[in-house]
C-alpha cells in the first residue's frame, strides 16, 4: 500500500471490507430468522398485478456453509495482508515468499554447481550436465547479441570460430564475462593523411588476409599503415592484450569489404561487451565460459551437442 | 416446443396435477433438508444402472493398473507435460485433442438428453454411481430403507455404534481408494502404491488423495441429490434439450387416476366400474426415488432420470396383474396422444436430435482422422531471437533458426533437416538430430544462401520452408513456414 500518498485508501479499503463482512453475517441471521410473508407458501410479493413468487428455501448447510467462509473471511484478514495495509499476524509478504523460494532455489543449485566450480574447462566440455546448463545460461543470457549459436552478427563475435580479440585461454574468457571489454577503434583518417591515403591503406588492410584488392594502392599503402600498427602490429595480426583485432584473418566483425575498412578508419568504433559479474555468480560464469570454450575445442564439442537433448 | 401433438389434440381429458408449495405456510427461507434413504429396488433399469456402475467403475479403477510398451497405458505426466493414451504420446500442443473430446462429450450430453432425458445423470455420472455403492454400502451395514429409518430414531446403542462406525470406515475406505486411484493417473500407480506402506506420499500427492477422497465421501456419503440438485449446472441446463418428444420418465395420470387402494381381489377390467385408476397409492415410488420426489406430480426439476420408479412401479403392476408401464419412460406428445412406442421412435427424425447427431458423427470423424494422420514428431521454427542475419565467407548471407524437435514416439529418432525456398539455400550446421524417446530437443540450425541468390532477392525478409523428415522414412516429412531475412 506504499503507493498511497496518505493512509486514506488503505482505512477506507479496511472499513469497506470489514463492513461488508460484517453486513453479510447480518443478512445470514436476518434472512434466517425470518418467515415468508404470504401464507399461502409464497414469498408474498405480487408484481404485474398476478405474478407471485413461491417459497423454495434454500437448503440450510448452504448457509452454514456461507458463515463458514465468512469466519474464514475474519481469519484470514486476521493473519494474512489484505485489510488495508495492515500485514497480519503472519507478517506475510509475497516478496518475502518469493525470495525465500529463491534462497531455497539457490542453495539447491549450490550443490549443483559446487561440483563444477573445481573443475577445469577441459573437464567441464565432457560433463553432458554441466554443458547442458551451460548452454541454458547462455541462450538466457548471452544469446540476445551473439546469437543462440554462438555464431555472432555484426558487431557482436563469433565465439565459435576460436579467433579472439582478448584472447581465448579459460582465464581470459571468464575475465571477459565477468568485467566486459570496451574495445576501442579511434577515428584515424587525421593520422593516415588526405581520402586517398584512407583508402590506400584499404587497400593494404585488404591485401593483408588476400583478400581482392588493388596491389598498386596497397603497395601505398603499407608505409601509411604504421600509424595503425601501434595496436594492430606492423604484421597486422592484432593485439590481444589492447583487443586490437587481427587483420589477416578472414573474420570481419564490422563488416566485409573496402566500405567498412574506410568507415572504420575514418569514424572508429567503441563496442562494448558488458559486465555480467552483477547478474550470473562465479560458479555460473565458469560453467558458461566452459561451454563457450567447448565450441571452439571440438573434443568438448560432440559432448556439447549431445548435452543439447533434454 | 414442438407445433405438433399440441395438448389441443389430445383426446383423453388430462388431469391437471396441482402445483404443491414445498413448505407450509410460515416456513423459513432455510430448510434443513432430511436424509433420504431410498428403498432398494429390482428391475430392468436398476440392472442397466449397476451394469453403469460396474462398467465405469471396472475401467476407472482398473485402467490405472493396466500396462502399455512397459509404461503405465493411461498416464498425465503433468510434470514432465507428456501425455500417454495407450500407444499415443500427446505433447501440451496436442490439447486441441482435449478440446475435441470435450466437445464429443457436451454433443452426446445433448443428444442423449433430447433423445431420452437426463440419462447421464440417472446412469452414468460419477455423482449417482458413487452415490449408488455408498447407498450399498449403508444397507450392508444399516439394511433397507425401513430399518435405516428406524435406526437414525433409535437412541444411541452399542449396535447403533458398530452399524454407523462401520459404515463411515467403509466409507471413508473407498473415498481413500478412488483419491488414491485418481492420483495414480497423474503419478504412475505401481510408484504410488510402493508409498503407501510408509506413507511416502509426497506433498501434493497427499493433498490430492485426501481432497478428492473427502469429495468423494462427502459427495457420495453426505451431499447426495443435494449436489444434483443445488450444485451441478448440467442438470438445471438439460432442461434446454428437452421438448415433447423427449422420452421423460413419466407417470400416466390418465390411467392411474383416481389412485386409491383396493383389494387385490378386483379384477382389472373392474375398475372403470369402481372408479378407480390403476395406481394403488402404494407410495414404492416415492420411497425408491433417490431425490425424494413424487413423480406422480409431473416432471420436476430434481428427477435424475433413474428410473426406479419405473421398476418399482412395474413389480407392483406385475403383483396386481395390472399390464406395467404406468410409471415409464414416454414423451409428452406420446403420453398425451397415446402413441405407440412406434409412433415416438419416427418422431426421433427431428432437427434438433438430427442436428446433435450431424455435429457429433462430424466432430468424431475428424478427431478419428486427425489421431490416425497424426505425425509421430513435431517441429517449432523461431528465428534466433538474437542474431538477424551474418554475412559470412563469399559474402554468404547466414540466419539462425532454432528449431525445436519434439520425438512422439516412444522409440529413439533420427531427423534429418533441409531447407527450401531460395535458389541455393542449405543447412550450413549439423542437419541430423537424434531425439531421446519422448523427448524434445532444441537445434540450433545455420541457413546459408548465396550471395547472388541474397543479391537478387534483395533486402529483406523471403519465405523459405524447413523441411523435417525421418531418417530412413520417406513420404512423412514435416514442412515448418518460417523467413530468411538479408540484410541492407
Amino acid at each position: 500500500m506504499s503507493d498511497f500518498f496518505s493512509a486514506g485508501w488503505s482505512i477506507y479499503i479496511a472499513v469497506v471490507t470489514v463492513a461488508s463482512l460484517i453486513g453479510c453475517l447480518a443478512l445470514l441471521v436476518i434472512a434466517s430468522r425470518s418467515k415468508q410473508s404470504g401464507g399461502d407458501g409464497t414469498s408474498g410479493h405480487v408484481w404485474d398485478v398476478d405474478l407471485r413468487e413461491l417459497n423454495n428455501p434454500m437448503p440450510r448447510w448452504w448457509m452454514i456453509l456461507f458463515v463458514v467462509t465468512v469466519i474464514f473471511g475474519f481469519g484470514y484478514l486476521a493473519l494474512y495482508p489484505g485489510l488495508g495495509s495492515a500485514r497480519g499476524a503472519f507478517g506475510w509478504s509475497s516478496a518475502q515468499a518469493w525470495q525465500q523460494e529463491q534462497a531455497e532455489a539457490n542453495a539447491a543449485l549450490a550443490t549443483v554447481y559446487a561440483k563444477y566450480a573445481g573443475m577445469p574447462f577441459e573437464q567441464l566440455a565432457r560433463d553432458r550436465g554441466a554443458m547442458a546448463i551451460g548452454e541454458r545460461i547462455f541462450v538466457n543470457n548471452c544469446a540476445a547479441c551473439h546469437g543462440s549459436d554462438a555464431r555472432g552478427a555484426k558487431g557482436f563475435p563469433n565465439l565459435a570460430d576460436d579467433d579472439w580479440l582478448h584472447g581465448g585461454s579459460p582465464a581470459k574468457i571468464v575475465e571477459t564475462i565477468t568485467g566486459g571489454r570496451q574495445g576501442m577503434m579511434p577515428p584515424m583518417a587525421a593520422a593516415v593523411g588526405g581520402p586517398g591515403e584512407v583508402s590506400d591503406v584499404a587497400e593494404y588492410v585488404l591485401s593483408l588476409s588476400g583478400s581482392p584488392h588493388d596491389a598498386e594502392a596497397a603497395k601505398r599503402g603499407s608505409a601509411k599503415f604504421v600509424v595503425c600498427a601501434g595496436c594492430h602490429g606492423i604484421d597486422g595480426k592484432g593485439n590481444q592484450a589492447v583487443g586490437a583485432p587481427n587483420l589477416t584473418d578472414r573474420t570481419w566483425l564490422h563488416g566485409y569489404g573496402k566500405d567498412a575498412i574506410l568507415a572504420m578508419v575514418n569514424g572508429g568504433k567503441t563496442n562494448v561487451m558488458p559486465a555480467q559479474e552483477h547478474r550470473l555468480t562465479r560458479e555460473q560464469i565458469h560453467v558458461v565460459g566452459a561451454w563457450v570454450w567447448s565450441l571452439s575445442h571440438p573434443a568438448g564439442m560432440a559432448t556439447a551437442a549431445a548435452a543439447g537433448a533434454r | 416446443m414442438s407445433g405438433q401433438g399440441s395438448p389441443m389434440q389430445a383426446t383423453a381429458p388430462r388431469p391437471v396435477i396441482p402445483i404443491v408449495p414445498v413448505e407450509a405456510a410460515g416456513a423459513s427461507m432455510y430448510r434443513a433438508e432430511k436424509k433420504i434413504h431410498p428403498r432398494t429396488v429390482k428391475g430392468r433399469f436398476t440392472n442397466w444402472r449397476w451394469a453403469f456402475v460396474v462398467l465405469t467403475q471396472a475401467l476407472f479403477y482398473g485402467l490405472a493398473w493396466f500396462d502399455w510398451n512397459g509404461r503405465q497405458a493411461l498416464l498425465f505426466d503433468l510434470e514432465a507435460r507428456r501425455f500417454y493414451v495407450f500407444g499415443l504420446v500427446l505433447y501440451p500442443q496436442d490439447f486441441i485433442y482435449l478440446a475435441a473430446l470435450l466437445i464429443v462429450s457436451a454433443y452426446a450430453l445433448f443428444l442423449f438428453t433430447a433423445v431420452a432425458g437426463r440419462l447421464w445423470c440417472g446412469f452414468a455420472c460419477p455423482q449417482t454411481v458413487y452415490t449408488e455403492i455408498f447407498v450399498w454400502v449403508e444397507r450392508l451395514f444399516e439394511g433397507d430403507r425401513t430399518a435405516r429409518l428406524r435406526l437414525d430414531a433409535a437412541p444411541w446403542s452399542a449396535d447403533k455404534l458398530w452399524r454407523k462406525s462401520g459404515k463411515q470406515a467403509a466409507w471413508v475406505a473407498i473415498g481413500l481408494w478412488t483419491g488414491f486411484t485418481f492420483v495414480g493417473y497423474f503419478t504412475p500407480i505401481r510408484t504410488l502404491a510402493a508409498a503407501v506402506p510408509g506413507l511416502g506420499f509426497g506433498p501434493w500427492e497427499w493433498f490430492w488423495i485426501l481432497f478428492y477422497g473427502f469429495a468423494t465421501y462427502g459427495n457420495a456419503g453426505w451431499m447426495r441429490e443435494q449436489v444434483c440438485k443445488y450444485m451441478c449446472p448440467y442438470a438445471r441446463f438439460q432442461s434446454a434439450m428437452f421438448d415433447r418428444d423427449t422420452m421423460i420418465v413419466s407417470y400416466d395420470a390418465a390411467r392411474g387416476e383416481p389412485r386409491g387402494s383396493r383389494p387385490r381381489s378386483v379384477a382389472h377390467d373392474a375398475l372403470k366400474a369402481l372408479d378407480k385408476g390403476e395406481c394403488i397409492d402404494c407410495t414404492l415410488c416415492v420411497q425408491v426415488c433417490p431425490t425424494g420426489i413424487d413423480i406422480r406430480q409431473g416432471l420436476q426439476y430434481e428427477c435424475i432420470g433413474c428410473a426406479a420408479c419405473v421398476d418399482a412401479c412395474d413389480g407392483v403392476m406385475d403383483k396386481m396383474s395390472y399390464p406395467r408401464g404406468l410409471i415409464r419412460f414416454v414423451t409428452q406428445n406420446g403420453l398425451a396422444g397415446g402413441w405407440s412406442r412406434a409412433d415416438m421412435w419416427r418422431r426421433l427424425a427431428r432437427p434438433r436430435v438430427l442436428v446433435y447427431s450431424g455435429v457429433l458423427v462430424a466432430i468424431v470423424v475428424a478427431l478419428a482422422l486427425s489421431l490416425a494422420l497424426r505425425h509421430p514428431f513435431r517441429v517449432d521454427v523461431i528465428r534466433d531471437r538474437g542474431a538477424l542475419a551474418r554475412q559470412v565467407e563469399d559474402g554468404r548471407i547466414e540466419n539462425v533458426y532454432r528449431l525445436q524437435v519434439m520425438n512422439a514416439s516412444e522409440e529413439t529418432q533420427r531427423f534429418h533437416v533441409t531447407v527450401a525456398g531460395l535458389e541455393g539455400a542449405v543447412v550450413a550446421s549439423a542437419p541430423d538430430v537424434e531425439v531421446d524417446p519422448a523427448g524434445a530437443r532444441w537445434l540450433a540450425v545455420r541457413v546459408q544462401v548465396p550471395w547472388p541468390t541474397a543479391q537478387a532477392a534483395g533486402p529483406g525478409a523471403h519465405p523459405i520452408r524447413f523441411v523435417i523428415g525421418r531418417v530412413g522414412v520417406a513420404g512423412e516429412a514435416l514442412s515448418e513456414k518460417s523467413t530468411f531475412v538479408v540484410p541492407r
